[in-house]
């Protein structure tokens, strides 16, 4: 990605304004992918599956952030495809010290930088879903709730992928995992996702927001806003994984891209309280063409897909109004 | 100007900190540890010295939070004790890992169940194995003195691994005593700003932390008992140093009345007081050896002091359930492998009951009976109450 000018027109712009418009003709896409460093900070060569949606919100994540910025990280996938002694993928200083602690570990980068004088550096925590709403659930409590001027990014793969698919706070309602398994007596996952972005901002913090790995354009101006906006920010973005969620390497996006468009994710950012979509899709598409894509939803029955549009339905709802 | 003052341990603790010019601090309270984090929120409150003060929300956060700071390249220091400590394990062993000079003081408290706020060291000698320089206090004045040696130990670029103070609770954190606050500016010559040679910085990206699978683990675990051994020899030196420059110094062992006894107690921390007190009391030609430093354990330095012991005696303030006998006890039987030295053990002062004088004197009238060559108890428990078990 260079100039718009090199956009074809047939490329839409996802960014706000939904299909409607060809995306070289949107002032703010251009504007950003103007500015979207071709400088890849996370390096290739890491050992992360083909089509693995995760790698890619670690990619665009630093391009937002750029070369001033230490790395925290929790133990997890992308902490393992990208850190393998003696190879690293990482062009930026970074620190993974356990599973529950990232935004702990930031704290304390924080902290020193600070006292070291050095207010030039940013510092960004990375977490999957179940290092941020299981295991870290409290140290980044702490962390957001004390004010430090971090960025925490969850990339929310939906399971506990790093140890082979199990369940966690964060798996959809339906989905089977190793250790949510359909079965005779057994649909799935029995629980609804924890909403972690609004626990998140029920902490006071400045600045929330929800992304997709689908959606790089907004993925990416989250994160530069959150790194510019003084005191803890938290971007929760859903990312795709190949085998976790049962996909072809190369449906990934779409998939990614599909549970956004049929409303099991809402892009939406909080800044000072205020709430506000991002993207509001200009087609709702229904659950079922989402989940019929995935094998961890291949089980489910009409009930329970019904279940889960309903529970869309009522989101849609809340956030865009009726329709 | 050093000034002589009267205070409780946890205050010369918080003075230590304060003179180290230490950067970052993360707080969180647990008796009896929290006056230290207390007296040192006080200072900065008062704007006596400058530094980053974490108040963060569990102790295994606290040490996470000194593990980025100290990576980033910062001076760190946290305190704990027990409960506190049993909470940081899993990443005591990380920061040991990844080579940072963080410092703390353990307050040492019994571990729970039951529940107990009070003394003995179980908790930190259940840490002897993740990689930290460990040392045992006997006065507030040693604890002060040892925190300003231990960031000069593990800021030492043989070095660089974590050091824990371990001072009693209550006996010396809640007790008052004279202490000598050494200078600031001495305290700053004696210890030079820290440079972490792997440190987090935008300039010279480094990755820490990585995956380090079956062909490298192996070489770093060995490389963390390297710096162990030279952690020995700084730590020495770094004692020698302190002499030199403030006019006291502990060595990493401690022999009291050891010319020609033949019968040696052997202990870590306050109670070598009362045994000290109990020698002169009886006028006993019994010695005593305070290892002052039992991670890395000088084993050398322990075999010379004890070349003319017949009997030993192991006070300890900790038992290794299972085995029957306190940590010390087993690892001393272990350096001493292959001597003719009968080693016997006291397990004393559990969950805070008094060790008093009179069970030293037990302690060391068993001892002398061995050396006579009657047959004795191999590990006696001090003070137990027999009827209630
Ligand atoms: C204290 C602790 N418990 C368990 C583990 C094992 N473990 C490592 S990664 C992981 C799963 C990570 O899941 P998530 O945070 O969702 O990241 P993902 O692998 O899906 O990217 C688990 C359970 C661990 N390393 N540490
Ligand atoms: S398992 Fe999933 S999250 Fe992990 S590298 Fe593969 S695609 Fe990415
Ligand atoms: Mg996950």
């Amino acid at each position: 990605m260079k100039v718009a000018a090199d956009i074809p027109s047939y490329v839409r712009c996802r960014h706000v304004c939904g299909a409607s418009l060809a995306a070289s003709r949107c002032f703010k896409f251009r504007r950003l992918v103007k500015e979207v460093s071709d400088e890849e900070l996370f390096a290739p060569g890491h050992r992360g599956c083909a089509g693995c949606g995760c790698t890619v919100a670690m990619r665009l994540a630093l391009k937002a952030a750029g070369r001033n910025v230490i790395v925290t990280h929790a133990t997890g996938c992308m902490e393992v495809i990208s850190s393998p002694y003696p190879e690293t993928a990482w062009r930026v200083p970074w620190i993974h010290v356990a599973f529950e602690n990232s935004a702990a570990v930031a704290s304390g980068v924080e902290a020193a930088l600070r006292a070291l004088g050095r207010k030039d550096v940013k510092v960004i925590a990375f977490g999957g879903d179940g290092g941020t709403v299981d295991i870290g659930f409290q140290a980044l409590s702490g962390a957001l709730e004390r004010g430090h001027d971090f960025v925490y990014i969850c990339y929310d793969n939906e399971a506990y992928m790093n140890t082979g698919i199990q369940r966690s706070g964060a798996t959809p309602y339906g989905a089977a995992t190793t250790t949510s398994p359909a079965g005779k007596r057994s649909f799935g996952n029995k629980t609804f996702k924890k909403d972690m972005p609004r626990i998140a901002a029920a902490h006071g913090i400045p600045y929330v927001a929800t992304a997709s790995v689908a959606f790089p354009l907004d993925y990416m101006e989250k994160v530069r806003k959150a790194l510019s906006i003084e005191g803890p920010a938290y971007v929760h973005v859903h990312a795709s994984c190949t085998p976790g969620w049962g996909i072809a390497s190369e449906k990934s996006i779409e998939v990614a891209r599909l549970a956004v468009d049929s409303g099991m994710w809402i892009l939406y950012e909080i800044e000072h309280g205020k709430a506000r979509v991002t993207y509001k899709p200009t087609v709702k598409r229904p659950v079922a063409e989402y989940l019929r894509m995935q094998k961890r939803f291949r089980h489910l029955t009409d009930e329970h897909i019904a279940v889960l549009q309903r529970y869309v339905d009522e989101r849609w709802e809340e956030v865009f109004g009726g329709d | 100007m050093p000034h002589r003052d009267v205070m409780h341990g946890s205050r010369a603790v918080a003075e230590a900190v304060k003179l180290c010019d230490v950067k970052v601090i993360a707080a969180y309270p647990i008796t009896p540890q929290t006056h230290i984090v207390e007296d040192i929120a006080e200072m900065l409150a008062n704007g006596e010295f400058d530094a980053e003060y974490i108040m963060v929300e569990s102790e295994h956060s606290a040490m996470s939070a000194c593990i980025g700071a100290s990576a980033t390249g910062a001076r760190t220091f946290t305190a704990t004790a027990s409960q506190g400590l049993a909470l940081m394990h899993e990443v005591l062993w990380i920061a040991s890992g990844m080579r940072l000079p963080i410092v703390m003081v353990n307050a040492n408290r019994a571990l729970s169940a039951p529940i107990n706020i009070w003394n003995d060291q179980s908790d930190s000698i259940a840490e002897r194995d993740s990689g930290w320089v460990q040392l045992y206090v006997e006065t507030c004045q040693e604890a002060l003195d040892s925190v300003i040696q231990a960031y000069r130990i593990a800021e030492h670029q043989d070095v660089l691994l974590p050091v824990m103070v371990c001072m009693d609770g209550f006996v010396l954190t809640h007790t008052v005593e004279p202490v000598e606050v050494p200078d600031k500016e001495q305290v700053r010559r004696y210890l030079p700003e820290l440079r972490l040679p792997h440190a987090l910085d935008p300039e010279h990206p480094v990755t820490m932390g990585s995956l380090g699978d079956p062909n490298y683990y192996m070489e770093c675990r060995k490389q963390q008992e390297i710096a162990m051994e030279h952690a020995l020899r700084v730590a020495e030196e770094a004692d020698e140093e302190f002499r030199r420059v403030f006019g006291r110094g502990y060595g990493i062992l401690e022999e009291y009345n050891m010319q020609d006894a033949e019968v040696v107690l052997v202990t870590m921390g306050s109670v070598a007081g009362t045994i000290k007190e109990t020698i002169d009391m009886l006028g006993s030609d019994v010695g005593l050896l305070r290892l002052r430093m039992f991670r890395p354990f000088p084993k050398e330095a322990v075999r010379r002091a004890l070349r003319n012991a017949k009997v030993v005696n192991v006070i300890e303030k900790d038992v290794s359930m299972g085995f029957g006998e306190g940590a010390l006890m087993t690892e001393l039987k272990s350096v001493l492998y292959g001597s003719d030295i009968r080693i016997l053990g006291t397990v004393a002062g559990l969950g805070g009951r008094d060790i008093t004088t009179e069970h030293v004197r037990q302690a060391i009238e068993r001892a002398e009976r061995a050396l006579r060559g009657e047959r004795v108890e191999e590990v006696a428990w001090a003070g137990l109450k027999e009827e209630a078990l």
